[in-house]
């Protein structure tokens, strides 16, 4: 078992993925011969042949689109798109179209495509290179949208996303890409999908995250442990279907939720979390659930970026803020 | 629509913008063409030593190698004409009269620079140069020129929008709808496509099916040439027939400006995708200052005189990178200006 960081992991996957299926093409803008911009795709063209793995033109629209007229027939596309202030971009193909085949079709047609993107901030990057546009994607049934913490993670959702049947938007967090190296073991096991991972237990408050946030969490818990505190760390990881019952489970427990991600607060995803424990979970709940977000704002240089980061102080603060209670 | 065509007069052509039959640059222009490319090449380098600093964050995409395509275009421009483009536009906003200072200090993310330091290197405006960005998403500006000059058409005034944009660029679906949508509505929208062969690091013969880049709007009936880039003689010459067309309100026209960046596509290019060989032999075979340089000589420019120019843009570049260095940071409230009008 070899340490890879994320973007190795990536591309260790997407090799698994070409070699057991020849339905698996490889296909965005500089994903060949430049192996991507951030080397996700490095060494596939030339495993696998400019057949099936496409250097395409810049056009964002037009490769969505495509992934999902070769989807429906029976291709497994993975589509790169550089960075997701450009995925904005495939929004119509992926809401009208990649989302609505299977029903459009009465099942008689799938869309088994992937569109990767990285996300998130923490790289000094400004918008549309820093982007957490999660939200833009999670109010479209029929699109799976799933988001890795960690190599290993990263290497496991990214093979269960390519063999999935139905079209998967998988959001890499960007400044996870080199951040960690961990033990990928390369043996084409996937990871579950629709599934929260539990990564640290503890019974009095919940800490729920998905992707690079998922590390401020972990280090949130850890320092809150030194106070005696016991925080569960979940990473929810596939964010529609959302897996609402671990969460309430998680919070059955603690009667305590800290919900943390990077985009802006105002209908964040962390709000659709909100309202599952405003709702089923409401008579668990001993505290305020607790939003650690981006502000309502956009992502500006880096000077000022690590004021929008969700941080471990903030997250900590939250946590103590909600313990307070009862 | 066909009414407010109607209701509303073109302006005259401009006497200095028809392009007349000899329109080689005098000497006074040569001399302004050297000043402005070399300011934007000694720009370009100073960033990307500061870069080198780690005093930018985010991201610079440098102008080196294409200086001549901007400031030929911006010599047969006129008060008022608008510019809009991409990422790559340092060379632009100096081009059309904006400071060194505050886009260095932009680039630095400080508190005086176009942007107060949260834009960075891709978005910076000036309302008063008529500059409308500097946009990170690659084509959109198409539209968004082909507005601009939409503006000017309903206005009736006698002002036409230059939008640049690459080859890469030139394969988005919007810049084909705006070609449809100017030619139309004879919109007075210059397209300038800055052909510099590769798009990130993709070539330009990789990237798409069209073998001539002058004709991508023939379907719509638009006119367009291919220029040498690299002489910016040959540049101005094409502006001023592109703009007197426009002015005269027969609709847009397209340039493909064939150029060459010497340096990558951003500051973390491998640059696997091109030989050091193409890069050298476009430096020392067809650079645009050094050919300025040559025709200055020849016009009998003094070696003193020339010397002024370099020192005179040295000093400007010095004192943007001073200001850049000690402007201070923004303030973090500023994080939270400019979302929406304050209620
Ligand atoms: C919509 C969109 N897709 C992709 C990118 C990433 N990207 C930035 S520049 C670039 C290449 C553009 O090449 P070209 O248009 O030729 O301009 P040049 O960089 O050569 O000036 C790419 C792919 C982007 N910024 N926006
Ligand atoms: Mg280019």
């Amino acid at each position: 078992m070899a340490d890879a960081t994320l973007v190795e992991a990536i591309d260790l996957a997407l090799a698994r993925a070409m070699q057991e299926d020849a339905r698996v093409l490889v296909l965005g803008e500089d994903v060949g011969r430049d192996g991507g911009v951030f080397r996700a795709t490095d060494g596939l063209l030339a495993r696998f042949g400019p057949g099936r793995v496409l250097d395409t033109p810049l056009a964002e629209g037009a490769i969505a689109g495509l992934s999902v007229g070769l989807a429906a027939q029976g291709f497994r596309p993975v589509a790169e798109i550089q960075f997701m202030g450009f995925a904005y971009a495939t929004i119509d193909q992926m809401l009208n179209h990649a989302a609505r085949l299977r029903t459009r079709t009465r099942g008689r047609l799938s869309c088994p495509m992937v569109l990767r993107t990285p996300c998130g901030g923490g790289v000094h990057a400004p918008e549309h290179h820093s982007e957490s546009g999660e939200a833009c994607f999670t109010n479209i049934p029929g699109l799976r949208i799933v988001v890795p913490s960690s190599p290993r993670r990263g290497y496991g959702l990214l093979l269960a996303a390519i063999r999935d049947p139905d079209p998967v938007l998988f959001l890499e967090p960007t400044r996870l890409y080199r951040a960690m190296r961990e033990p990928v073991s390369d043996d084409g096991t996937a990871l579950p999908l629709d599934q929260c991972a539990i990564l640290r237990e503890g019974g009095d408050v919940a800490l729920v995250g998905w992707g690079a946030v998922v590390r401020e969490m972990l280090a949130a818990a850890q320092q809150l442990a030194e106070e005696g505190v016991a925080a569960e760390v979940i990473d929810v990881a596939t964010l529609v279907p959302l897996d609402a019952a671990s969460i309430l489970a998680s919070v059955g427990t603690t009667g305590r939720c800290v919900i943390c991600h990077e985009a802006p607060l105002t209908a964040g995803f962390g709000a659709e979390i909100a309202a599952q424990l405003a709702g089923p979970g409401l008579l668990s709940l001993l505290a305020p659930v607790e939003r650690v977000t981006g502000w309502d704002v956009v992502m500006p240089l880096p000077r000022l970026e690590r004021h929008d980061m969700p941080s471990v102080a903030r997250i900590v603060a939250a946590a103590r803020r909600s313990l307070r209670h009862g | 629509m066909a009414q407010a065509a109607d209701t509303k007069k073109r302006g005259k052509p401009r006497a200095n913008a028809s392009a007349g039959a000899n329109s080689g640059l005098t000497r006074d222009e040569w001399l302004k063409a050297y000043r402005d490319m070399l300011l934007i090449r000694r720009f370009e380098e100073k960033a990307g030593q500061l870069y080198g600093m780690g005093l930018i964050g985010g991201f610079c995409h440098l102008y080196i190698g294409q200086e001549a395509v901007v400031v030929g275009m911006q010599m047969a421009l006129g008060e008022g004409d608008e510019v809009i483009t991409s990422y790559r536009d340092h060379g632009h906003m100096l081009a059309t009269g904006m400071e060194a200072r505050g886009v260095m200090a932009e680039l630095t993310g400080r508190a005086g620079g176009y942007s107060h330091g949260k834009g960075g290197s891709m978005h910076m405006f000036s309302k008063e140069k008529n500059f409308f960005g500097g946009h990170g998403i690659v084509g959109a500006q198409v539209s968004l020129g082909a507005g601009l000059a939409f503006s000017n058409w309903y206005r009736g005034n006698d002002r036409v929008c230059v939008t640049y944009f690459g080859d890469g660029a030139a394969n988005q679906g919007q810049v084909f709808e705006s070609f449809n949508l100017a030619n139309l509505m004879k919109l007075p929208a210059i397209f300038v496509i800055e052909n510099n062969k590769y798009g990130m690091g993709t070539s330009v013969d990789r990237a798409t099916a069209s073998r001539d880049l002058s004709r991508n709007g023939a379907p719509w009936g638009m006119p367009g040439v291919a220029v040498d880039g690299m002489d910016v003689e040959a540049v101005h010459e094409a502006a001023r027939a592109a703009v007197a067309h426009c002015r005269a309100g027969k609709g847009p026209y397209l340039l493909e400006i064939k150029t060459y960046r010497y340096r990558g596509h951003s500051m973390s290019d491998p640059g696997k995708y091109r030989t050091r060989e193409e890069i050298q032999k476009m430096r020392s075979e067809h650079d645009c200052i050094e050919g300025a340089r040559h025709r200055l000589e020849a016009l009998g420019v003094s070696e003193a005189e020339l010397k002024k120019i370099d020192d005179e843009v040295k000093a400007i570049v010095q004192e943007a990178a001073d200001f850049a260095q000690s402007s201070p940071e923004p303030d973090p409230s500023e994080l939270w200006t400019d979302i929406l009008v304050e209620g």
